[in-house]
């Protein structure tokens, strides 16, 4: 039997354990709650392990300085909260368009603009699809616990480096902040993805993909290999290109690598869905809630379960699909006005009636709540 | 023919460059590679950053590790690739707008943590990629499409600005002035801490046109006359100080960089441990 730490541990505190066992040599970033314990724990150990912590003068320097890190060749993380999140999108677009593998944690607090410091929200699941200018795609997760935002987090990193992109963990002010058992495995047990780099003396050409290769590999400056790294559209040889071929064949591989690969990328949980005539769809900290719900429910004889994304982007489209087409009706709740229940809609057609339970007032959703209005519209 | 130093140095490939005629931005990308190639830099240990803008576009050029990040934020980018290998030469390639302006916020603080990146700004005091929009250097009552009443916002002096912030050696010379523009991109490079190098440049595609100073060539002559040595401006009589701009060295200290403190934090934490 594999051998487990167990500790008594924070969700913000879990993710910088995970990031150090996932890899993580490199932080960049600026202060923001309730995203700070990610940056405070990191200068802490990150020196301990010879890896470097910076805090930058703002947040659009602390994801440039988190990219540059992973351009020479560590891996990388940036933590943040919604303020934050909205300065760093444009270089989440950079690091997406130049294929930079990257973490970027978003402890999810109440907004628009400084809004409700510091508490939950669950506001920015569309931002972390669409924040960043022009068409790309994205992956995020969410967690729901300290012990998943462990695992997501380990995730993350793998799915960073595997698919040469930024990941956003998209967690919130409840998950955080709270203080839960966790089981942390021994280093050996926890399966490492490290991006792929060319190998000694091969001709490189730093955005070529090779057959039987996901990404293009990627060489650390400083190696050797003398390429050049753009925001602009650029061809195999990462020097701009204006061809609209080329910008047609690139932002397709760009955007396949992460759609083509949902069944690796996509993780969910069910809960009482195999007799479910009633499905609530809820991801992070509501989900919790919601399973509370699920139990009253269900001793008062309604037959609903719980479809739970952790894969927030890109969706389960495939599962979402088959929950909508297995049940009649479906709430979806989120700590927000209606935003992810746009993405259940789109996914289920007119298969399932589609109602929603939100609020972004600060509070999290009460599970009388998530029972009246199953009672309600079910 | 191309020289040398051009077939050694530059991506010969890439070239034409996007650069308009009589933009000095050629000679100074090429006096950059003679300060690295008489200073014996190892050109796969080269990192070229630069953000947005005309010049910003030389990296592009230039056969080394080159990165071309966002506006304003080249800086950022180079101090995340300085911090994880400090052993990189990182160099910085920027415009008076990207530097001073969108990214001023990244030079004051690179400065003040006095990081081993050398900053070659590229000043022709106007927004040339955009269409020739006023920057923070532009000169009060100088035009720009933006200022077509004339500036009335008072310019920057960047080399200055890097000096108070913290820049461990700062100076300013022309893009007329090459050989003294090459001996200070070496003195910059080898300086162990933030170094500026403001090259005052010329754009006679927008600054030029609009502000009626002539062509190229006479825009450089502008340069070679209006351009003094900061210790001969100071004995000029009173009458001839009008109008002059100052060049020269205005900083070259040792302080302790950056990344040399973190690695003494790294080596004390891990001796630490195996004194356990």
């Amino acid at each position: 039997m594999s051998k487990k730490t167990v500790k008594l541990m924070q969700g913000n505190e879990a993710c910088v354990e995970a990031a150090l066992m996932a890899g993580m040599k490199f932080f960049a970033g600026y202060p923001i709650t309730p995203s700070t314990e990610l940056a405070e724990i990191s200068s802490e150990k990150l020196p301990r392990v010879g890896g470097k912590f910076i805090q930058m003068e703002d947040e659009i320097a602390g994801i440039a300085a988190a990219i540059g890190g992973s351009i020479a060749g560590l891996k990388s993380m940036t933590a943040t909260s919604g303020p934050g999140f909205s300065l760093k999108q444009e270089n989440i677009g950079y690091a997406a368009i130049a294929e930079i593998p990257l973490v970027i944690v978003n402890v999810m607090r109440g907004g628009p603009s400084t809004g409700l410091p510091t508490s939950p929200a669950q506001g920015d699941v569309m931002q972390a699809k669409w924040g960043t200018h022009g068409d790309h795609a994205i992956i995020a997760l969410s967690p729901q616990s300290v012990m998943e935002t462990f695992d997501i987090t380990i995730k993350a990193f793998n799915l960073a480096e595997k698919y040469r992109t930024p990941v956003i963990v998209l967690t919130d002010e409840v998950v955080g902040h709270m203080r839960e058992k966790i089981e942390i495995p021994e280093p050996g047990d926890i399966e490492i993805v490290n991006r792929t780099v060319p190998g000694p003396g091969e001709d490189y050409l730093p955005y070529r993909l090779e057959a039987g290769d996901i990404v293009p590999k990627m060489a650390p400056f400083g190696a050797g290999y003398r390429y050049h790294i753009t925001g602009l559209f650029h061809d195999e040889t990462g020097f701009p290109s204006n061809s609209t071929e080329n910008a047609d064949i690139m932002l397709k591989r760009m955007i396949s690598k992460i759609e083509d690969n949902r069944d690796d990328i996509v993780m969910f949980d069910e809960f009482m869905m195999e007799d479910a005539e009633y499905a609530i769809i809820s991801y992070g900290s509501t989900a919790r809630t919601v399973r509370n719900a699920i139990k009253t429910l269900r001793e008062q004889g309604m037959k609903v379960g719980l479809f739970r994304p952790i894969t927030i982007w890109p969706s389960a489209e495939k599962e979402i699909r088959e929950v909508g087409r297995k049940v009649k009706k479906i709430i979806v709740a989120e700590m927000n006005m209606g935003q992810y229940v746009q993405e259940v809609e789109r996914i289920v057609k007119s298969d399932a009636e589609v109602f929603h339970l939100g609020r972004a007032n600060g509070e999290v959703l009460m599970p009388s709540e998530v029972v009246q209005k199953a009672k309600e519209v079910f | 023919m191309t020289s040398e130093i051009v077939q050694k140095y530059f991506r010969i490939e890439n070239l034409p460059h996007i650069w308009c005629p009589g933009c000095s931005n050629g000679v100074v990308t090429r006096a950059l590679t003679v300060a690295i190639d008489e200073l014996g830099l190892d050109q796969d240990n080269i990192v070229v950053v630069s953000g947005i803008g005309c010049s910003s576009r030389a990296p592009g050029y230039l056969d080394f590790n080159t990165l071309h990040t966002t506006h304003g934020r080249g800086l950022a980018f180079a101090t995340g690739i300085k911090l994880a290998n400090p052993k990189l030469d990182v160099i910085l390639i920027a415009g008076d707008g990207d530097v001073s302006a969108i990214g001023g916020n990244h030079l004051i603080h690179a400065a003040r943590r006095n990081i081993d990146i050398t900053t070659i700004v590229f000043n022709n005091n106007i927004y040339g990629m955009t269409g020739g929009q006023y920057s923070p250097t532009t000169p009060t009552d100088a035009k720009g499409t933006t200022a077509p009443h004339g500036n009335i916002d008072k310019p920057f002096d960047i080399a200055q600005l890097a000096t108070a912030a913290g820049a461990t050696y700062a100076s300013r010379t022309t893009a007329y002035h090459v050989n003294q523009m090459v001996k200070y991109f070496k003195d910059a490079i080898t300086n162990k801490g933030f170094s500026m190098v403001e090259v005052a440049s010329i754009c006679p595609t927008y600054y030029g046109r609009k502000n009626k100073s002539g062509s190229g060539v006479q825009m450089m002559q502008t340069l070679k006359n209006d351009f003094i040595d900061r210790m001969a401006y100071d004995k000029l009589p009173e009458e001839k100080k009008a109008g002059k701009h100052l060049m020269g060295v205005f900083k070259n200290i040792t302080l302790p960089e950056y990344t040399a403190e973190y690695q003494r934090v790294i080596e004390a934490l891990q001796g630490g441990e195996s004194n356990e």
